[in-house]
């Protein structure tokens, strides 16, 4: 009997904190199945986030720094200038980057900095019981949105790849999702790219993976993973926003 | 020589994600939880074609794909 | 340990503003990244360094707010690199949790404040009313930053270099405590080579560096499990900041051995009160000069020594402020000297003494 596939190597935890159908687990795989594939856990240094995936050095086998709220993209900068031969991934929520962190991430974008950005935006604030986000949907119930995001008072969901692919020092935007087989096959190849850009010296690029948040959102998974189908794709079209090809 | 996929129960967290990916219908509840209370799945061999979507979807990483020599389990 | 800063023979004597030569300073202590943001009175800092770290080929940026500048400085402080900042007092607010973060990651780093009127917008002028701030944290948590107070370009110059020696010897933030009058301060200077204070500082295996042959390096400051691991590492920070206190107590005293008045100062203050003290002296009025250096840790047994090496003496607080460091003159004298005798003149706002104002002061003390 020998083994095709199973945890990639560079994914230390046997069991993550994150709840039941989330989606950073996914994502977590993936970025440990890239890692792998690509050779590159030794000279890799990660950003954590605040939020669910603060302790990030539990499950990836690497350097890790662990910022303040929003401030990956600054803490990033500084890493990647010290060390230009290393690889510097950004790993940020949608509280974390578009909320409190939205300056950072579009300076550091404006700049041109050569570091890989994975950005997940799953619409709530997940650590925090499921708050309203920048990138919650109208309509949609949050703690801090009880009847539901009105554009009244609350304003619209912020499209980041969009928004970002106005700054022209920008090299490759994609967003794509995790909630069916195939989607997460095109989420990892977007990571391998966004990765790729990074070592090859191309500039900022960054992969927007829509992800569930079961907990967050009050559904089961199954029902989180449709929510993202009948909802969030309407809002958030999947697609590569900025390429230098 | 048959593709399998393969459970480790104590990682499951009873998303039931892989339920719905499978393409044989081969997993589905095994209606007892593991020591963290999870209600865990179960895969049934013989429906399991090795194609590894429960892999894919699985938060958890409780899948491993394996090629068994031999007649199957 | 007193600083040691002797001249050596390529030392030029160079006329030099406090601004730039804090600048020159970081450059020649080795300083590889700074992170700057714009605000009166201290962009003469990142305007010099602008230029000569382009010459030197080092890491100039110019953040887009002070919250980012010190997240860059958290940042490259974790990768291992010398790295320093600069900003005055409203900047130097939004640096805050910034600052709790690299005391709490245990990150070494250099601050420059060149504290202006405040709060709020506050004015441009030469202020201390930052002194609570910089002394007591800052941020949130309980941590403690050095925090060294020149009063000359020279020691501008001197203490950058210090500072960043100190941070990377106890892993602490070092806070510069400059002011605008210090800042905008133009006058002749030593500027001599860097003089290492110590003889090998501690290696940074703790930096992130990409984990090639060892295990992989976490920066991180959140302490959840087990439950008491906040506590344990309060434990150990509290550790390092009481050897602190008894390694590196720096003040100066002015004839202190046989005073009436002694006048307690730091900063421009200091020097300004000098003249009005020795202007007494000539006439015989025995006045002196207690003068900090670092504001933390504070040289609470130095003054609890001159106090009582003088029978009734009075002291005098100067601050342009509304009196932060009386509180630790209080506290460190309350056993020595009773409350009445330690005096305060000051004003906040930008408020800036003269001379003649300390000069009246004094005589006003006497005369009672």
């Amino acid at each position: 009997m020998n083994i095709i596939k199973t945890q990639p190597k560079s994914i230390t935890t046997d069991s993550t904190k994150y709840c039941p159908g989330c989606g950073h687990g996914i994502i977590l795989r993936l970025i440990g199945e890239v890692v792998d594939e690509l050779g590159i856990r030794e000279r890799m240094i990660l950003t954590a986030p605040v939020g669910c995936a603060v302790v990030l050095y539990d499950y990836i086998f690497c350097d890790v720094v662990e910022c303040a709220h929003g401030r990956a993209p600054a803490v990033g900068t500084a890493i990647k200038r010290v060390h230009p031969d290393k690889f510097v991934l950004i790993y940020q929520g949608d509280g974390d980057l578009a909320a409190i962190g939205m300056a950072e991430i579009i300076h550091a974008a404006n700049r041109g900095e050569n570091m890989s950005v994975i950005f997940v935006n799953n619409a709530t604030y997940g650590m925090t019981g499921g708050q309203m986000a920048p990138t919650t949907l109208i309509g949609q119930k949050t703690t801090t949105s009880p009847s539901g995001r009105t554009v009244k008072g609350m304003g619209k969901p912020i499209r980041v790849c969009e928004l970002l692919a106005t700054l022209e020092e920008t090299k490759y935007l994609e967003r794509t999702s995790i909630n069916s087989v195939r989607n997460i096959n095109k989420t990892k190849a977007a990571i391998r790219k966004v990765f790729q850009n990074q070592l090859n010296g191309i500039g900022f690029s960054m992969v927007e993976v829509l992800s569930m948040c079961p907990v967050g959102w009050k559904v089961p998974p199954i029902e989180a993973v449709q929510f993202i189908e009948e909802q969030m794709l309407n809002y958030f079209p999947l697609g590569v926003y900025k390429d230098t090809e | 020589m048959a593709k399998k996929a393969q459970v480790n129960l104590e990682k499951c967290k009873g998303c039931d994600l892989c339920i719905g990916v499978c393409p044989t219908g081969a997993i589905h509840r095994s209606g007892t939880s593991n020591k963290k209370g999870y209600n865990y799945i179960e895969i049934n061999f013989e429906k399991c074609n090795g194609c590894g979507a429960c892999y894919i979807i699985c938060p958890d990483c409780c899948f491993t794909l394996i090629e068994t020599t031999g007649s199957a389990r | 340990m007193a600083e040691n800063n002797d001249t050596g023979s390529d030392t030029k004597r160079v006329l030099m503003k406090g601004n730039e030569a804090v600048g020159e300073a970081a450059i020649k202590a080795g300083c590889l990244c700074y992170f700057a943001y714009p605000i009166t009175p201290q962009t003469e800092t990142p305007e010099y360094l602008a230029k000569r770290m382009e010459q030197e080929n080092l890491i100039f940026l110019q953040a887009e707010s002070e919250v980012a500048a010190i997240n860059m400085v958290f940042g490259a402080s974790a990768a291992g690199a010398r790295v320093m900042t600069s900003s005055s007092s409203p900047g130097i607010s939004l640096k805050q949790e910034g600052i709790s973060y690299i005391a709490g990651g245990e990150l070494p780093c250099v601050i420059i404040n060149v504290v202006r009127g405040g709060p709020g917008l506050g004015n441009i002028e030469a202020a201390q009313a930052d002194y609570f701030q910089s002394t007591r944290g800052g941020g949130h948590g309980d941590y403690r930053c050095i925090v060294l107070a020149p009063n000359s370009v020279q020691e501008c110059y001197d203490m950058v270099m210090n500072a960043f020696d100190l941070a990377d010897f106890y892993r602490v933030p070092v806070i510069i405590q400059s002011d605008g009058i210090i800042g905008q301060l133009v006058e002749p200077f030593d500027m001599h080579p860097y003089k290492p204070m110590f003889e090998k500082l501690p290696p940074k295996t703790w930096a992130l560096t990409g984990c090639a042959g060892r295990k992989p390096n976490v920066v991180r400051t959140l302490y959840l499990n087990p439950a008491n691991g906040l506590e344990m590492h309060n434990r150990k920070l509290e550790e390092r900041y009481k050897k602190i206190h008894s390694e590196l107590r720096w003040s100066e005293t002015y004839n202190c051995d046989d005073a009436d008045i002694i006048v307690i100062a730091y900063g421009a203050t200091s020097r300004i009160a000098k003249s009005a003290i020795k202007k007494h002296n000539t006439n015989g009025v025995k006045v002196g000069l207690f003068r900090l250096k670092t504001l933390w840790p504070w040289p609470d047994v130095e003054l609890v020594e001159i106090a009582k090496k003088n029978k009734d003496v009075k002291f005098l607080v100067i601050e342009m402020s509304m009196g932060q460091m009386l509180e630790d003159v209080q506290l460190s004298l309350m056993d020595v000297v009773p409350k009445k005798d330690i005096l305060f003149y000051g004003m906040g706002g930008g408020w800036n003494p003269t001379p003649d104002g300390v000069y009246e002061k004094i005589s006003e003390i006497i005369n009672k």
